[in-house]
């Protein structure tokens, strides 16, 4: 077990690098920091001044080999070292367009993220299970032919859509919660997060139903089932202690796999409701080209997401016994 | 050539594909049988399907008639002759308005604006369909990127195996621990703006999923006893590849790529929102209207009609897929609606 774990913290580092890798040939390969400056400036900035923003922000080093320097700063004095120096050791730096601390920025953006995916996850899961256990139950028969197609409908609606209709119908007209803002205080942010979260429930109930039921009805063709119904055990005790059980680990391996997104908050949710979390911080990065917060962003959601993995193949084989270690 | 047409070219060759690929797999008799049950099942959506492809096959069929004075001209595709020329009035009218929606001025064209009016006069309703062939193009434009990337590499890395499939698992597992949306924004702000750098973006996050599947896929052809046969009787590597394995899977990436399309046309209109986007598209148009709907009185059809095509284009995408899947995949036959 200890060494599954270490071999798979080892693949974890590896892909760490790989990403690293990745975002430095897409930012500082593919798009030159050159181009950053020139936005940044405007088109008409004089050579000298493009420099020296470049130097500012540490972008005038060669990109791969320092042949000038003295010794071993051959390999150390260049942005791929400093790239992959700098990220390891979460030193993000300052942005690209307005000189803020990128660390500050995430360090004040996951609380407002946090406070509007956090409720929402843990109200949709339980919807989508119960709903998606009542529709399984009912497989083969107009209730589940309904749900279904309730699903695909809500899937083809574009979460736009679905924010802006829901802004316009709960906000506008019948007036029940205010339409945009943020106020961290604990009496108000209920009322300013109730519309948000709704329409979130909303928008992803489809996908969810439909995911939850295939994995049910997966479950309940299997033998185990019929036995329990063998032994005389009843509908709603096969469903929750038998075919619910069982369902339980493609559950959980979704839920650890969502953690690192509720940490990453929504881009359109929290631009439409303003809510200032980290989606937001991403949105204004991209309107700015500010290519820094942008790199810090991805690497840090990537690195969530490969903490995740690992945890779910380690649970895996803690919680689902039929997996077993070579 | 000036860009409209290659966006054109290039609309007309996806077309081409998508008909070529279906002609010369009806020549199967597995999956002219599969079409047509398909059809069957799905009558109404895949006629709606053919239409908006009609739509868009018109709307990629353009002409500059002459230049004026300066030497510009726009270039009018037949979906644009199906209107008068200059079909564009002041600002804002109503549904089948004859007067404008501020104040009583006449309108150039009264009671002919289907869906009415945006704020720059131009009509809802030639621009929701002008939207198709922006649609058609990031389903299959990134689609034609996607696909034979990730049959390439996923083949490769399961039929060779060793260091091949190193490389290629590395590939994969990198790219899908980046979450897909950063990753989508990261590649589009530092490759440019632009309809085909959208596409190539979409096409370096959408090819994981297919590449995944395709690997295990032929992981597990590989060892079957048939492939085993060619191979004693002397058929080479890339014999057996595309004879044997190819064929075997492209159930997979006919499933795959309806159920990618929705995702693309539906992710293209989160994009749009974000400021890079495809001019022109259906996302566009929605994000353009949505202050209107806090105007007084409310300003709807230009966003109803946006929003209309996208979701009965991806219902109609997501119900045929299903059919698809239903049909395709003997696992979930009995399951479906």
């Amino acid at each position: 077990m200890l060494a599954y774990i270490v071999r798979r913290l080892g693949q974890g580092v590896v892909t760490v690098l790989g990403v690293l890798l990745f975002l430095f040939l897409l930012f500082f390969q593919f798009a030159q920091p050159i181009d950053v400056a020139k936005r940044a400036l405007g088109d008409k900035a004089r050579t000298e001044v493009i420099e020296e923003w470049l130097s500012q922000h540490g972008y005038d080093k060669p990109k791969y080999w320092n042949g000038d320097a003295p010794g071993i700063a051959r390999a150390t004095d260049t942005m791929l070292y400093v790239h992959f120096a700098s990220m390891l050791s979460f030193d993000f730096g300052k942005s690209d367009a307005d000189d803020v601390p990128i660390i500050k920025r995430i360090r004040e953006g996951a609380g407002p993220s946090l406070s509007f995916t956090v409720p929402l996850f843990l109200l949709g899961l339980p919807i989508g299970i119960v709903l998606s256990l009542f529709v399984a139950y009912f497989r083969e028969t107009y209730i589940d032919r309904a749900g279904v197609v309730i699903a695909v409908f809500f899937m083809s609606i574009s979460t736009l859509v679905m924010i802006i209709g829901g802004q316009y119908v709960i906000g506008k007209l019948l007036r029940w919660f205010p339409i945009s803002g943020f106020d961290p205080s604990p009496d108000v942010i209920v009322r300013f997060l109730a519309l948000p979260i709704m329409i979130g429930l909303i928008s992803n109930l489809g996908s969810n139903l439909r995911f939850y039921r295939t994995v049910f009805i997966e479950e309940i063709h299997r033998d185990y089932v019929r036995t329990a119904r063998a032994k005389g055990a009843g509908d709603i005790r096969v469903m929750t202690r038998h075919v619910l059980r069982n369902a339980l680990i493609p559950i959980l391996t979704g839920v650890v796999l969502a953690i690192p997104f509720l940490f990453l908050g929504s881009l359109l949710f929290e631009s439409f409701f303003g809510i200032p979390g980290l989606g937001q911080v991403t949105v204004n990065a991209i309107n700015a080209n500010d290519f820094a917060t942008l790199r810090a962003m991805v690497y840090i959601g990537a690195l969530l997401l490969i903490f995740a993995q690992i945890l779910v193949d380690i649970s895996y084989t803690w919680a689902d016994p039929r997996v077993r270690l070579e | 050539m000036e860009e409209y047409a290659w966006i054109n070219l290039l609309v007309v060759a996806l077309l081409a594909l998508g008909a070529w690929g279906v002609w010369s797999v009806r020549r199967n008799r597995f999956w002219r049988e599969r079409l047509a049950e398909v059809g069957q099942r799905r009558r109404v959506s895949s006629w709606v399907l053919a239409l908006f492809l009609a739509v868009a096959l018109a709307d990629s069929v353009s002409w500059i008639d002459q230049r004026d004075e300066v030497g510009l001209a726009e270039p009018r595709s037949l979906i644009d002759r199906v209107f008068p020329e200059d079909f564009r009035e002041r600002t804002y009218s109503g549904p089948l308005a004859a007067v404008e929606f501020y104040g009583d001025e006449p309108l150039r064209y009264p009671e002919r604006h289907l869906f009415g009016t945006d704020i720059l006069g131009r009509d809802v309703l030639l621009m929701t369909m002008k939207g198709t062939k922006v649609a058609l193009l990031i389903g299959g434009l990134t689609s034609a990127i996607a696909i034979p990337l990730a049959l390439l590499l996923g083949v490769s890395a399961g039929y060779f195996g060793r260091r091949v499939d190193d490389v290629v698992v590395f590939l994969i597992t990198t790219l899908a621990s980046m979450p897909s949306i950063l990753l989508l924004t990261a590649l589009i702000v530092a490759l440019g703006r632009g309809p085909v750098q959208v596409c190539i973006a979409l096409a370096i996050t959408g090819w994981v999923g297919l590449c995944r599947v395709v690997r295990g896929e032929t992981l597990k052809l590989r060892e079957l006893d048939y492939v085993r046969a060619a191979r004693a009787l002397g058929v080479s590597e890339f014999g057996i590849i595309l004879r044997h394995i190819v064929p075997n899977l492209l159930h997979l990436v006919v499933i795959t790529f309806v159920l990618m399309f929705s995702g693309l046309v539906l992710s293209e209109a989160i994009l749009s929102w974000l400021g890079i986007g495809i001019d022109g598209s259906w996302g566009q148009m929605i994000d353009q209207a949505r202050d209107e709907l806090s105007r007084d009185p409310v300003i709807w059809w230009n966003l109803g009609a946006a929003s209309l095509a996208l979701f009965v284009l991806v219902l109609c995408v997501n119900l045929v897929g299903d059919a698809i899947r239903d049909v395709l995949d003997p696992r979930t036959a009995r399951e479906g609606p």
